[in-house]
This record gives structure tokens, C-alpha cells and sequence, in this order.
């Protein structure tokens, strides 16, 4: 189980869990929430060039469209097959088995801590 | 007529809760606004919902629902000049569909009429239409020997919808029938019961596309009926379902929403209503020389849409005619990847020439144009 006071958050409901120079991206649960059961994934392309704070994915449920932002400038190493493949993990762990992405920067922007982001959806 | 003059009661400025409110509390449910309203959006899984009432049943709470009186020695005909139907001739204990038109032919809500006595009709409208129902409806009963009374507030709504309906009806011990035997009543049917000794009234109708009840009962004993429908369907896969399994459910079902495909500016023709509109009927009624004229030529008709992959349209999203058209050709008013079938269904506007059955037009997805093709309403059919 994912300590999620350790992570570090956006203001755009994402996670982010920093290994190195790589950043793994997931939605919170308080957005997975939000949307309801997601039912569609979209994400880059593995290699593509991404910049921090523009749209690089979607994350659809029966009910909404749910926009993933790249939270860094950097290029995409990897993306989640399973939660393509089986886009209710989002929900089901969305900080675990339901990331998303994983981003390798040069400079890490500054994010919101466990308590600020605990502010900001009033929890 | 300044609200001083006015005998009908402002919308309230508040929000709204259920009677039920606590029990979707404990049951651990999201809210939405809907009308004023705080109502469960769902409870754990809107799919789950979705499916249980597919295959079971689910257990709905629509206390926002408006129910407005009608009765007096000319509530027959009143009816047959205030709405779009020949209401004066449903049978006590059926139930019908019905439009309030505006004088335009512009549908201001739609409706289900109960008749409960000779000279008695129970109205169940949009709750976000209430105030302007009610208004439309005091209005149109000027010069005739009738009460249009306000009931909303003193009426709980509860719906059982899916397969196992009557069976969980049946094994709510707590409810006597009164009249006729649930397993004998037909669809848009109603009928007298007791709960305790509350009086109900117990409907065959829904917003599903699945066999099903609507149970109306005073507020103050929704939380004892709604207890006692969730313990005779613990063993029968009963769940509380929300609002969002309600919405996809009804699309599947082709049945229209308010606000999406009925609007004041919709003439009933446009939306596939026509059959509601009863031009036969001797007597004139509110709309009926719009009606009669029909929508002006090129006025966009309602179709289903059906696309293959996952990305559904949603409601707003264009309809292009090809690829590379600019002139939008339509638009979706309602949309959603169909949890039973698998794919993306809409229900849309579009230029009469796209209307026909197997039409190739696009559907704007967030700027990617997506084939879809245009199919017959409903979607979905439950097998009787």
C-alpha cells in the first residue's frame, strides 16, 4: 500500500512519486473519485516530449473527460499497458497498479506537499 | 405577473435534501446538484450500478421529482387543452406520456399523467421544470372547473427497477396490495397499496429500459420503505443505484431527458415525439397550430449514433457530414460509452438528410473526427 503522504501532488489532481531523475504520474483518488468508473484511457507515446503543465492524455468515465497534464518538462519513458488494457485501476488503486506515466526530467518543478494538496480538496 | 402578484412559490434559494438523504449517507454515496437538489450520483460504482439493474435490480431515490394534482368536475378536459395527449381517455389506473407544450409547439416539459378517479390525475414532472409546470399548468386552468395543486413536498419517490423488481416487491412483507395484484399489473399501470399503514402508490413504470416499480409515499415513511425494500432485496442483488447508472440506463433505452433532446426550443416532431402530439383530438390545446404546421424545412431530427472503439461523444460535441467539412452538420445531446453493449452511443441533432438508418457522418471528438453511423432508437431492448 502506497504511503501517500510521501508522494508529491499537483494542483490538477496527480501524483507524483520521484525515483532519480524519472517521475511516475498518477491521478489521485480523490479525482478517480471525481470521475466515476473510468472506462478509457489515452496516453503519449513512449519517447514522446512532453511539457510540464500541458494535456497528454485523457482519462475518460462513463460521465466525464478527465485531462492528464505532464507535471515536468521531460520525455516519456514508459506508460501503464495494464491500465489501458484495464482502465479500472485507475479507480480501483489508483496510486499503486493505476499509474499512468513515467517522465524523465532535467529540473523537478515545485509541487504541493501531502498537506498542501490535503488543503486544496478540503480533506 | 410580478412575483407579488403571483400565487406561485419562488424557487427555493437553498439546497434541497432527500428525505432519504441519511440512508445514501450510510450507504456511502457521492452527491451531485441536480435542480437544486443534493442527490447520489452513485454509491460505489456507476457500472455496477448500470449492470445490476441490467441483470437485478437497483433501488433509486427520485424524491426530486415533482407531482402536481390535478381534480375537479373538468380535470378531463382540462388535461386534453393543458398537454399534447387525449388524456380524458386513459383508464383509472393507467398511466400515460405526455408533453406540455408551450404555445409555439416548444415542449416545456415532459410528463407521466396517473389517473386516480374519475375526476382525479396525479402529474409527475422534471423536478427542474416544477416551478414553470406548475406555473403553465395554473395558468392554463383559468377558465375551467379545476384545482392544480402542488404536491411535491409531500411525496417521497422511490423506484425498484431491473428483472427482479417484482420479486422484491413481493417479498416486501410490509407493503399490502390493495387493489391489483403486482404480478397482474401491466406495464403503465398503477394501483393503490399500503406500506405499514402509510398510504402508496405503486406504479409499473421506470426510466430504465427494465421491468420495474415507482413507489410514491409520504416523506416521512421513505426511509422505513426504502429500509424495508433494501432487506427483501439483500437476497435478490438489490443495490441503491445512483443518478449517473440512471443517465446511461435511459440512453440505452433511447428515452429522452430533459434539457438534452427536449428542450423549449424542440418541437415534439424534431425529437421523434410525434405520436405524443394528438392531432386527432376534437378540441383545441396549448401548441396545437404549431404543432400542426410542423417544424420549418431543414429543422435538425433527433437519430442514434453508434461508433465502434471506446472514445464516446458526449453531449455538445458536432457532427460533421465528412472529414473535412466545416459547416457543423449536428450535434449530441446525449452520449456515453454503453456499458451493456460495449460501444459508443449518442443521441443527436443532425440536418435532416444525415437522418436515415445507416448514415456515415463524424463525430467530433476533442478535435479528432470520429466515424459513427446512424441507428435506430432504442439501443438497447430488454427480451420480454
Amino acid at each position: 500500500m502506497t504511503d501517500t503522504s510521501k508522494l508529491q501532488y499537483t494542483a490538477e489532481h496527480e501524483w507524483i512519486v520521484v525515483d532519480g531523475n524519472v517521475a511516475t504520474v498518477g491521478i489521485t483518488a480523490y479525482a478517480a473519485e471525481k470521475l466515476g468508473d473510468v472506462v478509457f484511457v489515452e496516453l503519449p507515446e513512449v519517447g514522446s516530449t512532453v511539457a510540464g503543465g500541458t494535456v497528454v492524455g485523457e482519462i475518460e468515465s462513463t460521465k466525464s473527460v478527465g485531462e492528464l497534464f505532464a507535471p515536468v518538462n521531460g520525455t516519456v519513458t514508459a506508460t501503464n499497458d495494464q491500465v489501458v488494457e484495464s482502465p479500472e485501476l485507475v479507480n480501483s488503486d489508483p496510486f499503486g497498479a493505476g499509474w499512468l506515466i513515467k517522465v524523465e526530467f532535467e529540473t523537478l518543478p515545485t509541487l504541493l506537499t501531502f498537506a498542501e494538496y490535503s488543503a486544496l480538496i478540503g480533506e | 405577473m410580478t412575483s407579488a402578484e403571483s400565487s406561485i412559490p419562488a424557487p427555493p434559494l437553498t439546497e434541497r435534501f432527500s428525505p432519504l438523504h441519511q440512508a445514501h449517507v450510510d450507504a456511502g454515496a457521492s452527491f451531485t446538484d441536480f435542480a437544486g437538489w443534493q442527490m447520489p450520483v452513485r454509491y460505489s460504482s456507476d457500472l455496477a450500478e448500470h449492470h445490476a439493474v441490467r441483470h437485478e435490480a437497483g433501488l433509486f431515490d427520485l424524491s426530486h421529482m415533482a407531482e402536481i394534482l390535478v381534480e375537479g368536475p373538468d380535470a378531463a378536459s382540462y388535461l386534453d387543452y393543458a398537454l399534447a395527449g387525449k388524456l380524458s381517455v386513459i383508464e383509472l389506473g393507467r398511466a400515460k406520456y405526455s408533453l406540455l407544450l408551450a404555445e409555439n409547439g416548444g415542449i416545456i416539459d415532459d410528463l407521466v399523467v396517473y389517473r386516480r378517479g374519475d375526476e382525479q390525475f396525479l402529474i409527475v414532472a422534471n423536478a427542474g421544470n416544477r416551478y414553470a409546470v406548475v406555473e403553465a399548468l395554473t395558468t392554463r386552468a383559468a377558465a375551467f372547473d379545476v384545482r392544480v395543486v402542488d404536491e411535491s413536498d409531500d411525496y417521497a419517490l422511490i423506484a425498484v427497477q431491473g428483472p427482479r423488481a417484482l420479486a422484491i416487491l413481493e417479498a416486501t412483507t410490509e407493503i399490502a396490495e390493495l387493489g391489483t395484484e403486482l404480478r397482474f399489473m401491466k406495464y403503465y399501470r398503477a394501483t393503490d397499496a399500503a406500506f405499514r399503514a402509510a398510504p402508496l402508490l405503486v406504479a409499473r413504470t421506470g426510466y430504465t429500459g427494465e421491468d420495474g416499480f415507482e413507489l410514491y409515499i409520504a416523506p416521512d415513511h421513505a426511509l422505513e420503505l426504502w429500509d424495508a425494500l433494501t432487506r427483501a432485496g439483500a437476497d435478490k442483488g438489490l443495490v441503491p443505484a445512483g443518478l449517473a447508472s440512471r443517465d446511461t440506463l435511459r440512453l440505452e433505452a433511447g428515452m429522452p431527458l430533459y434539457g438534452h433532446e427536449l428542450t423549449i426550443t424542440t418541437l415534439a416532431a424534431q425529437a421523434g415525439l410525434g405520436r405524443v402530439v394528438n392531432l386527432d383530438k376534437e378540441n383545441d390545446f396549448v401548441g396545437r397550430a404549431a404543432s400542426e404546421v410542423g417544424p420549418v424545412s431543414g429543422a435538425p431530427v433527433l437519430v442514434g449514433l453508434m461508433s465502434a472503439g471506446k472514445r464516446a461523444g458526449r453531449a455538445g460535441y458536432e457532427i460533421f457530414r465528412s472529414l473535412d467539412t466545416d459547416t457543423s452538420d449536428g450535434s449530441i445531446t446525449s452520449g456515453a460509452l454503453s456499458p451493456t453493449l460495449g460501444y459508443p452511443i449518442a443521441m443527436a441533432y443532425v440536418t435532416p438528410d444525415l437522418a436515415r438508418l445507416g448514415t456515415e457522418v463524424y463525430v467530433d471528438v476533442r478535435g479528432t473526427r470520429i466515424p459513427a453511423t446512424v441507428t435506430s432508437l432504442p439501443f438497447y431492448k430488454r427480451i420480454k
